[in-house]
């Protein structure tokens, strides 16, 4: 699995990595964490709200921090 | 989230709604007996339990913080809890695709008024900025939403409901859906596509998929809810700030003292609070509590309202963030045009009142 997280850098960014850090970790699934700050990246990823997640190129969550519940049922 | 909706019966479903009518109803009435309090008990905390003299300029000051600030941070818990519900309608997406193809001047006035209730955060201002120009969103009526976004906002319309009644809210709503449609207008007119950053035109979106969101009620109050928690986390302290300062320009400057600086007897009354505050970055929850002191000391309406659309409008480091997308010339251009429709509003509200 692929996991993206596109954000310039804002607290609700670094939150949403957080998040789907310890997601991964808790799951225990077989994930690799990308962030992803690059304005030219994001925009080409045709986003037009951050921080997003990207999961094996579906956006599951836009513009806001996704709900951990949320996270793990991606996950699993 | 969709798979919440078909795990309950209909039975759960219309239980649960009863038990949210219930608990609303009993917060509303709670939340009403409190805001009803709010008056007596700031003027018993200052007067009684504090040794305070009533008409002393302390005294004064105190008792217009501890009744402002529990009576705004109230006002904007409810403001932006229903906000938050409306907003659960709209996402950026679904506005790029209404706006997308549509004619210029319909186009401006669509987009002003979606970005009340679009959600939009500053920092992703250039993704929204890159994602509506290549969906084919006319320039002008990308910056029509740019402009309106930040500036009419529930924060911003809550506070002046709160501080200085419907009517002023009401007059800012409108002119800075006016400033916003008018500006993106104008720049429209002036085809400045090729002032764009030429990266941005050839970004191609890689094709990734879009989740449909299906959102139940239940998921639309747990948004509101957490706009409410997110929201006053990262205003309060900017809006006790504000009104610490309202509160001693309250008790502490003279009356008619600000007529001299901000009242409608110069003609550069208007353009100085302008300049003023572009430099200044606060958010509307510290400004308005200030404006609304300068108000009560002489300061003429449309001078406050310039003020209050610069620092909320024309921010540096907004414009350091378009930057990125946007060549120096259209980032002036653009400040320019909205430092204009801002001096109209002022001048015009100095006028008639």
């Amino acid at each position: 699995m692929e996991i993206k997280v596109l954000g310039p850098g804002c607290a609700k960014c670094d939150k949403t990595e957080k998040l789907i850090r310890e997601a991964v970790a808790e799951t225990g699934c077989d994930a690799t964490v990308e962030k992803i700050t690059d304005m030219m990246q994001i925009a080409a990823f045709g986003v037009v709200a951050t921080p997003t997640v990207i999961i094996d190129n579906t956006v599951k969550c836009s513009g806001k921090v996704p709900k951990k519940q949320d996270v793990i049922s991606w996950l699993t | 989230m969709s798979i919440q909706t078909t795990r309950f019966s209909e039975g759960r479903d219309l239980k649960r709604a009863g038990v949210y009518a219930i608990i609303g109803a009993l917060s509303i009435y709670l939340w009403w007996t409190v805001y009803r309090a709010l008056p007596a008990t700031s003027a018993w905390l200052a007067y009684d339990l504090l040794p305070l003299t009533r008409g002393s300029h302390l005294g004064a000051s105190v008792e217009f913080f501890l009744y402002d600030t529990p009576k705004v941070m109230m006002l904007l818990v409810l403001v932006v809890f229903f906000t938050g519900i409306i907003r659960s309608f709209f996402t950026p997406e679904k506005t790029r695709a209404f706006l997308s193809g549509k004619s210029e001047f319909a186009g401006n006035i669509l987009a002003a008024l979606l970005g009340i209730v679009t959600p939009f955060c500053s920092c992703s201002a250039v993704p929204l900025f890159i994602g509506f120009v290549t969906a084919g969103v006319p320039l002008g009526v990308t910056f029509s939403f740019l402009i309106a976004a930040p500036m009419v906002n529930e924060i911003a319309l809550g506070l002046l409901y709160g501080l200085l009644g419907w009517k002023i809210a009401a007059i800012y709503m409108g002119t800075g859906l006016f400033v916003a449609i008018l500006a993106g207008w104008v720049i429209g007119r002036l085809k400045l596509e090729n002032h764009i950053e030429d990266w941005v035109t050839n970004t191609l979106a890689t094709g990734v998929t879009m989740e449909e969101e299906k959102m139940t009620w239940h998921d639309r109050i747990v948004y509101g809810w957490d706009a409410v928690k997110e929201i006053i986390g990262r205003v309060w302290v900017y809006m006790v700030l504000g009104i610490g300062v309202g509160a001693g320009i309250h008790g502490f400057v003279p009356e008619g003292v600000m007529a001299s600086i901000m009242g409608d007897d110069h003609w550069w009354s208007v353009p100085l609070s302008v300049l003023v505050g572009v430099p200044m970055y606060a958010n509307a929850a510290g400004v308005i509590p200030v404006v609304e002191a300068l108000l009560g000391k002489g300061a003429a309406l449309g001078s406050v309202l310039a003020f209050m659309m610069s620092v909320i409008a024309l921010s540096l480091p907004e414009m350091v963030i378009l930057r990125k997308v946007l060549k120096p010339r259209l980032i002036a251009i653009f400040a320019i045009v909205v430092a204009c429709g801002i001096l109209m509003v002022g001048y015009l509200f100095n006028l008639i009142l």
